[in-house]
């Protein structure tokens, strides 16, 4: 009995509110009326207006923010912002990131910089979608789109190879491999000084 | 004429036709039942439930159905096989049995015989559909016992037990029926209720019919024994493929057929209305069959209403209910309605049958007060009464705290 006293005054000596003592009381059963209201909220409820979304039918937009397939985006010029770093790969918990880097030359330059991810794979299994390999990526090159319908019927199919996430060619974009806008240094890519291709830039093959 | 001169003169290949449409009927409700109980309990909980297969989910039912039959038939190594097999076709044979007797129409003229949307009519319809009930027991029973497995042979006895004492409350309820109406033929009994419904004049036994015709069709809340959402399913949990559709079929089919039942013997069976009588008038015997439907589909969206708001029972309330309230209830209200009827069949004045039934009124709520206030003075009994048990026991928690010189030390 003791030992129950010293509990509740150490209860209050802490300044907390005492475990309540007072006795439950069992209420009786509700009145009769009481215990139909249930009838008339699913008789209400049916009349009201549905919440499901009829998804293949109905696409509503994701939050902005969403993180959904990934992304691997080019300069204004058209050149590819990854360098190959592996940073994001690294990063990735789940391991789910494959990035082989390649240097770039004169003849064939994917990237302004030195270097150009050759081969970059995600595998969609694998990737949880953290986005924690976006905080990492140094250029920006890797952003996460709102896309989220990414269901397919065999593994290989959701490794999704570097051309599956590369952004497609915009106005102004020339598709590389093709030299660096004249004058310009891989800091002034990074900074934003490049704004589209210039014409000696695009290359007879 | 009677219904029953009226079918005693049908040839026999009309007797053909109708038993064909009345399985198709019982066929295609199910269909429909199950597409119209997903889309109901659906909207109750604000989902829009099956609507891609066809108009509307109309189809969703057949779909599953073709699913159903196209999956592997499994037969556990530790069944009796035998015994496995038939016992879904007692369930599914039974429950289409029943809509035999049930009055689906008026007198209508089919391929220019006159006769009615029934299949043959006893003189003890009731009684058979009763016993037809029973026999469908033997289906889960069977299932259960013959999967040889423990859950399902739980499940079955479960289930089995259920529809048994439900079959007791259900068969009293229709004995008040029974007196009133002067004969257990489904059709009289229709015929007798052309001025007043037996939901009315008989009210507790509609409402005792009713419940016990949930706990007697193994529905929400009374679907403990098969619970999905906890068990695996009770007594069919070894079936698969068809043998599972059948059981599913039966269910439904049983659903239909006891709504069709207490439309027959408590809403007027195929009659309009009241106020409405001279649609049969105006639109022939046909015409009954939509009030009959009309009933029957209202007693299903009740099933679907039930099972949309009500969470399940326990086993013990459900059968406590069963035996210690619904039956005892049954008894006395028979007793009142047996005594009525005795002494209107006697000429008793009207004063008297009014005094008598203000008699039950007075002792029955004299006795509800006694028990109320002898249920009261129970819980008064003062705590300090509870015997001190010889063996150490934890405090009882008291309101007033105790006071520091109480404490003892200790350590």
């Amino acid at each position: 009995m003791a030992e129950n006293h010293e509990v509740e005054r150490t209860y209050r000596d802490l300044g907390l509110v005492a475990v309540p003592t007072e006795p439950v009381t069992t209420e009786g059963a509700r009145s009769f009326p009481k215990q139909m209201k249930g009838f008339w909220v699913t008789f209400k409820t049916m009349f009201k207006k549905v919440n499901t979304v009829e998804y293949p039918d109905v696409k509503e937009p994701t939050a902005p923010r969403f993180h959904g397939r990934h992304q691997l985006n080019r300069h204004p010029d058209g050149l590819e912002k990854c360098i190959g770093c592996e940073l994001c790969a690294w990063a990735c918990p789940a391991d789910a990131i494959y990035v082989e880097g390649e240097s770039n030359t004169e003849e064939h330059r994917m990237s302004p910089g030195e270097r150009y991810g050759k081969v970059y794979q995600i595998n969609y299994l694998r990737c949880i979608f953290c986005g924690m390999c976006i905080e990492a990526c140094p250029t920006r090159a890797l952003t996460m789109t709102n896309e989220y319908e990414l269901a397919d019927d065999s593994r290989s199919k959701l490794i999704f190879e570097k051309a599956d996430l590369l952004a497609p060619l915009r106005d102004g974009m020339l598709m590389p491999p093709h030299p660096m806008y004249p004058n310009m240094d891989d800091t002034n890519y990074y900074k934003g000084d490049v704004l589209g291709f210039h014409p000696s830039q695009e290359v007879q093959k | 004429m009677t219904t029953a001169e009226i079918l005693g003169q049908d040839p026999g290949w009309i007797i053909l036709v109708k038993g064909v449409f009345v399985f198709l009927i019982a066929v295609l409700a199910t269909l429909m039942a199950i597409w119209a109980e997903r889309r109901i309990v659906a909207r109750m909980q604000m989902r829009i439930g099956p609507n891609r297969v066809g108009p509307q989910g109309l189809l969703q039912s057949l779909s599953d159905g073709v699913k159903l039959a196209l999956k592997e038939d499994l037969i556990p190594a530790a069944a009796d096989k035998i015994v496995f097999i038939i016992a879904p076709i007692i369930s599914a044979t039974t429950c289409f049995m029943s809509f035999a007797v049930i009055p689906m129409s008026g007198p209508v003229s089919l391929f220019g015989h006159k006769t009615a949307m029934q299949m043959t009519d006893l003189p003890v319809g009731v009684l058979y559909v009763l016993a037809i009930a029973s026999v469908g027991v033997y289906g889960i029973i069977l299932a259960g016992w013959s999967s040889g497995s423990t859950y399902p042979l739980l499940g079955g006895l479960r289930s089995s037990a259920q529809v048994i004492s439900y079959e007791v409350a259900m068969g009293l309820s229709l004995v008040a029926v029974f007196i009133y109406a002067g004969s257990m033929s489904t059709s009289e009994i229709v015929a007798a209720q052309q001025k007043w419904w037996y939901s009315i004049v008989l009210f507790p036994s509609f409402v005792i019919y009713a419940i016990s015709m949930v706990g007697e069709t193994n529905r929400a809340p009374f679907d403990l024994a098969e619970a999905e959402g906890e068990l695996v399913g009770g007594f069919h949990t070894e079936y698969s493929s068809l043998k599972f559709a059948l059981f599913f079929l039966a269910e439904y089919v049983n659903i239909v057929a006891v709504s069709a039942l207490a439309t027959t013997l408590f809403l007027g069976g195929y009659h309009a209305l009241p106020g409405l009588t001279f649609t049969e008038s105006w639109l022939g015997g046909w015409f009954t069959i939509v009030w009959f439907f009309a009933k029957v589909i209202f007693f299903f969206f009740i099933f679907v209403w039930l099972r949309g708001t009500l969470p399940r029972l326990r086993y013990d309330q459900f059968m406590k209910f069963g035996w210690k309230v619904l039956i005892p209830a049954s008894l006395f209200w028979i007793l009142i309605v047996a005594t009525m009827r005795v002494m209107s069949l006697r000429g008793t004045s009207r004063g008297g049958v009014l005094g008598f039934a203000v008699g039950i009124v007075l002792v029955v709520l004299i006795g509800s007060f006694a028990y109320d206030s002898a249920k009261k003075r129970s819980e008064l009994v003062p705590e300090a009464q509870i015997p001190e048990p010889s063996f150490p026991v934890p405090a009882i928690p008291t309101s007033n705290g105790p006071s520091a010189q109480s404490e003892v030390s200790h350590g």
